[in-house]
């Protein structure tokens, strides 16, 4: 009988808190803008300006042959989708530049004995300078002239013995980099959002004074606690949901997994990164250093989770260090779910550090806000 | 009015401000107003609450711009050699900005750089102003951990550095303690004395109004008076008598029944009595003769002649809202009930420690069930820390806290469902509307769904907030705050109230109104725990305590206290002052031997 | 003369008081000196967009010599780690649990197809990760190709084209010299205009301008002071970076450091007029926070070509990053650090940027009054 009423209190508590504090997110119309803005803007920065693709490479031609041989080489190049050709040079010397000023990328040089050597039927070396200021691009770049280069050895010897690799590439048929990271910042937006709302709960009321008087009502901590936990996660929910309308709708990235699992991941998620905004809140004296605590834990959380560069990619102790990132575990099940369609069997691993995150950061929130905060 | 002939720091002429905020009417804070203020005198600036002292003081200093109207300051026009003006004069705001991560040193030394004070007069500068504000013994100290008497000094004394034309102050003593609102207002005479200094200072005090040469009313805007405190107070001439209250009858009960008498203009309870002006000169109460009290001619103060004036200036009865209505009056009512009360709050040998710090020594009391209970005591006298540990916000280092029969130590979240908890800033959120913030606390104090929509509403009659429910917390204005602020504490219907300092930087009208509410709930079994730097507030109370440096220094009924120390007639001001004055003697004497 | 002496001490004592609160405030020391360097070890450790030893299945149905010679291609190579496998399905396994991130498969006839000069090599890829997608597929068909070109040309006799590639500025093409200068940027921009911005609306929250306005000081002595700290700071973040990537990553610094150093003060000055501009605009630390992140951060990362090349983007965010002094920065340090003195670009950027200071620190003037409204 005793343990029912309890139990009706403190749901009714938690009900009149998480109503509390949702209303006083949305009647701020500052926070009505950060809850919608977010997601719009991040959403079309990342769907529109997040490209690694190279559609066209700028190049610069120097012809030294200035035989029909070259012509047809360079006209091959140029004949291709891959290319365009910027300005057409007399001599290697003249590339420096245009390379400098950012107006090619790539630069093709076709020595003075091409024809020569072609018609011996010997090598003839054709060299591709690249502008390595921008590493992936310029290795992307050689990579096109590589295929392009072959495609015509081969059609030059006839094309008899025709050779072709059929590629298909799942889940991204033409390998666009805005369906990896749109369904990456499905997660991180949560992340970001999550951590500062729950970062400024309870600096917000210390700083506006609010505080002492929530906690003279017969709320208890675990509630309180609760309570300022709920709320920012709802938010983040919202507004992983809002970027999932608009991979969905505007992008049209094909949802493959079920709407279940990316729940469950994302559900899984939001709880650590509120651990963690829960533990910057009770240490922080006022709002200001919330948001330095905020700033200076995300950012290498964001770059450590893989959505920029491939975690494979970084040295070993760094992986290691990504263990305790949430973010990399989140946007990597998110993807898979979004892209690949897996199923909640072959995302599990990815739970174990999240939820080991969060089983460490809310206690020690709790034990902080009993001790540090009360 | 000043003779023509000496020399006037400020001079404005039909000064007109009109704010024009966003998707709101424009407001009119100053309405073609015009005052001169004499060079080398105090001259006081007094009115309610949102009157336009704060605007006035900005138009003065240059922050803002008027929108009509004539200002010179110091003889120049303040809206074209701003930069001038600026120069000469020095400007303390209300909240003043000490920065409070510098020390009480570098804070001076900031302000005496920016004046480009010379060494050598900027050492014999500090080592006056710090000698006169007692700081000397602080430089090193970070602004921040000062109490808050001592950051009004340091305020002051840093708009000092420079022996500056004109000084405008504002506010200054707001949240200050008696003691330092004495010791600051002795500061200002000796300076004006010494420096024949102009000041013009913003208050909402009229005790210290009647220490300036000239004081000016402002209301809504408008001056309704300007003159000598003696030209003033002539307006109150003879309307002004004294009542005993009947034997066994707390003098607010009293005072709560002659506010609500149609003959009665304001009625306070001073030195045991209740102090009361007749609405008009042969006017009469008719209260006094059902209960055949009789009463005696006062001398007029100028708090007097205030209320009169903005009684004049609204043309009304002030708005009273008052609980339900009573069958029998209060006094009759309290005559009648006699009986043992029980005791509400038991408190024995309470200790706080912060650190080496004891910040509450020892100290024990008990208020009974009804009772209104006053704890009083400088800034820093550990208040405030006994009024946390009260309402479970602190945990006591040592010693029992029994709070509605509930022992704090053990159970703390079961005695909150019994207490109500005002804080002294506004405390409830801003953003949420009257409506959504009761729901809110009503929720959080755990009354049934069902209940307690009828519980809201019923609440919002109570404290006339109904036609206000839609509107968010942070538009209301000051009054209705207040309002708001009781009515989500008492939503609940706790048995204990804790309020602390509940009528600081709200004006004396609104003070009345406040006091009747709480005179009501205590009459209704309501037992009030309440701090105030307002000493004629204590007055209210049943019975009070004050401490100083975390000691209990006396505790007793306000005429018990008065006949121990044998001070009959002094006010409330006085008998603190003498309290807190005599410990501080012995504590230095004993630590002398 | 008088004047200037006036102006100056009063500017060095709100200087002092600016240096003062920021000593004591942990936070800017957090952000100005611990995140810089938490970055730039981060990223340049971290992040690297270079594909290489992309694990491989490769799976050899066809046994005969002509396909071990076709797919040797994998043995040899940096671009690859091959693992063999016998049939697809243990492939697909393979790939669906991101054991390899590629497939490279020989059908059981592909010899046979080959001499009827039809031969197929099915390449299989998990565009989960794109950018490895895309590479892997190029180094696939150009390497399937030569293979073929070879023999091609060993049996007709007839010449062929060789690629050689070189790479400019990069002389081991790795990202990281690529991502150094974005770092730069990056931490004169968050703590230049996250502070300023900051700083200047804690003054405007807590009500100490109020006191401040009334006296002898001007505003241009109000704003200098609440620069100065800050700029320190942030240029102690800069040479930290500057030292780290020349310790840790062997950065070349193939420009002149005057003009590194000079140009990224000026950089500096644009980021904390921005700080200013903010602030006066928002008047709120809450506020001004967000506005600036979304002002600053996004837009650095993002648009600036820090890390995405700004050739291949679509003309609207093209236009977007052309009107960011970010961009301008951006590619003036990538040109300084790994190619050298190139005047044009120097000339032409230095004078957008000097065009983008003046406005900001204009706007921050014209904004900050002394007036309480």
């Amino acid at each position: 009988m005793q343990l029912t009423a309890g139990l009706r209190l403190f749901w009714q508590h938690l009900l009149f808190l998480c109503q509390k504090e949702m209303l006083a997110l949305i009647k701020d119309p500052r926070m009505r803008f950060m809850l919608i803005a977010p997601p719009i803007i991040q959403g079309l920065i990342f769907g529109y300006a997040a490209n690694y693709n190279l559609d066209k490479v700028p190049y610069a031609l120097v012809d030294e042959s200035h035989s029909s041989a070259s012509r047809e080489f360079a006209a091959h190049l140029d004949g291709s989708d891959s290319f365009q050709r910027v300005v057409t040079l007399d001599s290697p010397s003249q590339l420096a530049q245009y390379v400098d000023s950012g107006d090619i990328i790539m630069g093709i040089v076709i020595p003075r004995d091409f024809a020569a050597v072609l018609s011996r039927g010997g090598q003839a070396p054709v060299q591709i300078i690249t502008d390595g200021k921008n590493s992936s691009i310029a290795g992307i770049a050689s990579g096109y002239a590589g295929r392009v280069i072959a495609a015509w050895n081969q059609e030059r010897s006839g094309g008899r013995s025709g050779i072709s690799v059929v590629s298909r590439t799942w889940y991204n048929p033409n390998q666009l980099t805005k369906w990896n990271f749109l369904p990456g910042l499905i997660a991180m937006i949560s992340f970001v959002q999550v951590i500062l709302l729950s970062g400024m709960s309870i600096a917000k009321e210390r700083e506006q004074g609010t505080f002492d008087q929530l906690l003279v009502t017969p709320l208890s901590p675990p509630e309180i606690l609760i309570g300022k936990a709920l709320p920012p996660m709802l938010v983040g929910l919202f507004q992983s949901t809002a970027l999932f309308l608009i991979s969905l709708l505007w992008f049209q990235i094909p949802f493959n997994g079920s709407l279940a699992a990316l729940y469950l991941t994302l559900l899984i998620f939001v709880l650590s990164a509120t651990g963690i905004g829960l533990i910057i809140s009770s240490i922080s004296q006022n709002m200001q250093q919330v948001l330095v605590y905020v700033l200076v834990f995300l950012m290498p959380m964001i770059l450590l989770s893989g959505i920029a560069t491939p975690v494979d990619n970084m040295p070993e102790f760094l992986q290691l260090l990504t263990y305790m990132d949430p973010m990399r575990f989140a946007a990597d099940a998110v993807r898979r779910i979004y892209t690949e369609g897996a199923g909640l069997g072959e995302v599990a691993w990815d739970f174990v550090p999240m939820l080991a995150v969060a089983a460490v950061t809310l206690p020690v929130a709790g034990w902080l806000f009993r001790h540090k905060v009360l | 009015m000043p003779e023509a002939k000496t020399e006037l720091v400020i001079e404005a002429q039909g000064l007109t401000k009109i704010f024009t905020p966003k998707k709101l009417p424009q407001v009119t804070a100053l309405d073609s107003i015009s005052l001169q203020v004499p060079a080398g005198r105090l001259t006081a600036l007094v009115g309610p609450d949102g009157a336009g002292k704060t605007t006035l003081m900005r138009l003065i200093t240059g922050l803002m711009d008027r929108d009509a109207g004539s200002l010179r300051v110091v003889g120049l026009d303040v809206e074209e050699h701003t930069q001038a003006v600026q120069d000469v004069l020095s400007y303390m705001p209300q909240k003043f900005g000490l920065y409070e991560d510098l020390s009480i040193q570098e804070n001076l030394n900031l302000y005496a750089d920016l004046h480009g004070m010379s060494e050598e007069a900027r050492q014999v500068r500090f080592a006056y102003l710090l000698d006169l504000m007692g700081l000397s013994a602080f430089r090193g100290r970070i602004a921040g951990k000062l109490s808050g008497g001592m950051k009004q000094k340091l305020g002051l004394a840093c708009t000092l550095v420079s022996a500056p034309k004109l000084l405008l102050l504002d506010e200054p003593t707001a949240g200050v303690d008696p003691l330092s609102r004495r010791e600051l207002w002795s500061i200002l005479r000796q300076l004006v004395a010494r420096e024949q200094l102009s000041v013009f200072v913003s208050t909402a005090y009229m005790d210290e109004a009647a220490l300036c040469s000239l004081v000016y009313v402002l209301n809504q805007g408008r001056i309704l008076a300007g003159g000598t405190p003696g030209e003033l107070q002539d307006i109150a001439r003879g309307r002004c008598y004294r009542v005993a209250p009947p034997e066994g009858i707390p003098t607010r009960i009293l005072q709560c029944e002659l506010l609500e008498d149609a003959g009665v203009t304001d009625a306070v309870p001073v030195g045991g009595k209740v102090h009361f002006i007749l609405r008009e000169t042969q006017g009469k109460a008719g209260l006094l003769e059902r209960h055949r009290l009789t009463a005696e001619p006062a001398p007029e103060r100028l708090e007097d002649a205030f209320m009169i004036l903005l009684e004049r200036d609204s043309r009304k009865k002030r708005q009273q809202p008052g609980l339900d209505a009573r069958e029998q009056d209060l006094i009759s009512a309290f005559a009648a009930e006699k009986k043992a009360v029980p005791v509400d709050i038991e408190v024995r040998d309470l200790v706080r420690k912060f650190g080496d710090f004891t910040a509450v020594s020892h100290t024990s009391f008990q208020v009974r069930q009804g009772e209104v209970f006053g704890l009083l005591g400088p800034n820093g006298a550990g208040k405030t820390t006994t009024f946390r540990m009260l309402c479970g916000l602190l945990p006591a280092t040592s010693g029992e806290l029994r709070v509605a029969g509930v022992n704090l130590r053990r159970a703390v979240t079961k005695a909150r469902a019994n207490i109500g908890y005002v804080a002294q800033k506004f405390s409830l959120y801003e953003k949420l509307t009257v409506y959504e913030n009761l729901r809110f606390f009503g929720g959080a104090y755990g009354i049934p769904v069902g209940e307690l929509e009828n519980r809201i509403q019923e609440i919002m009659r109570e404290f006339h907030l109904t036609e206000r429910q839609a509107q968010a917390a942070e538009s209301l204005p000051g009054g209705y705050k207040q309002r708001l602020s009781m009515a989500a504490a008492l939503i609940h219907k706790p048995k204990i109230l804790f309020l602390d300092e509940p009528t600081s930087g709200i004006d004396p009208l609104a003070r009345r109104t406040f006091w009747q509410q709480i005179t009501r709930l205590a009459a209704g079994g309501t037992t009030i725990i309440i701090t105030t730097h307002f000493m004629d507030e204590a007055e209210y109370c049943d019975r009070m305590m004050i401490q100083d440096h975390g000691e209990l220094l006396i505790l007793g009924q306000p005429g018990d206290i008065r006949r121990r120390l044998q001070m009959p007639e002094a006010d409330m001001n006085e008998i603190f002052i003498a309290i807190v004055e005599k410990a501080r003697q012995q504590a230095k004497e004993e630590s002398g031997t | 003369m008088k004047r200037m002496q006036v102006f100056f001490r009063r500017l060095a004592a709100l200087t002092r008081k600016e240096f003062c609160q920021m000593l004591r405030e942990k936070s800017s020391f957090l952000m100005g000196v611990v995140l810089p360097l938490v970055l730039i070890f981060i990223i340049g450790y971290g992040m690297s967009l270079d594909v290489e030893h992309v694990p491989t299945a490769v799976v050899l149905e066809d046994t005969s010599p002509t396909a071990r010679s076709a797919a040797g291609f994998a043995a040899g190579s940096r671009y690859f780690s091959p693992v063999y496998v016998h049939s697809l399905p243990e492939a697909e396994q393979l790939m669906r649990t991101h054991k390899v991130k590629m497939i490279v498969r020989f059908p059981a006839d592909f010899t046979e197809q080959l001499y009827r000069g039809n031969g197929q090599i099915q390449l299989l890829l998990n565009g989960e990760e794109a950018t490895t997608a895309m590479s892997g597929q190029a180094y696939v068909e150009a390497a399937v190709m030569s293979w073929a070109a070879s023999r091609e040309a060993a049996a007709s006799g007839r010449g062929q084209v060789t690629a050689v590639p070189r790479v400019w500025f990069n002389d081991t093409n790795t990202s990281t010299w690529f991502f150094v200068p974005g770092i730069l940027m990056l931490v004169l921009t968050i703590s230049s205009v996250f502070l300023t911005a900051m700083v200047m609306a804690r003054e405007w929250e807590r009500g100490t301008f109020e006191a401040l306005f009334v006296s002898p000081v001007r505003i241009m002595e109000i704003i200098l002071a609440k620069v100065i700290p800050y700029f320190t700071v942030a240029m102690v973040g800069m040479l930290l970076c500057l030292t780290a990537g020349r310790l840790l990553y062997d950065l070349p610094m193939r420009g002149s450091m005057v003009l590194i150093i000079g140009e990224s003060m000026l950089f500096l000055v644009i980021a904390l007029g921005i700080g200013l501009v903010i602030s006066a605009l928002t008047k709120n630390q809450y506020l001004a926070c967000q506005v600036a992140l979304l002002v600053s951060f996004l837009p650095t990362v993002m648009l600036s070509g820090f890390l995405f090349d700004l050739h291949s983007q679509p003309w609207g965010v093209q236009l977007v990053s052309r009107l960011l002094p970010m961009t301008y920065y951006l590619a003036l340090m990538k040109s300084l650090f790994l190619s050298g003195n190139y005047w044009p670009l120097i000339v032409k950027n230095t004078l957008i940027l000097l065009g983008y200071a003046l406005l900001f620190i204009g706007l921050a003037f014209y904004l900050t009054r002394k007036k309480v409204e």
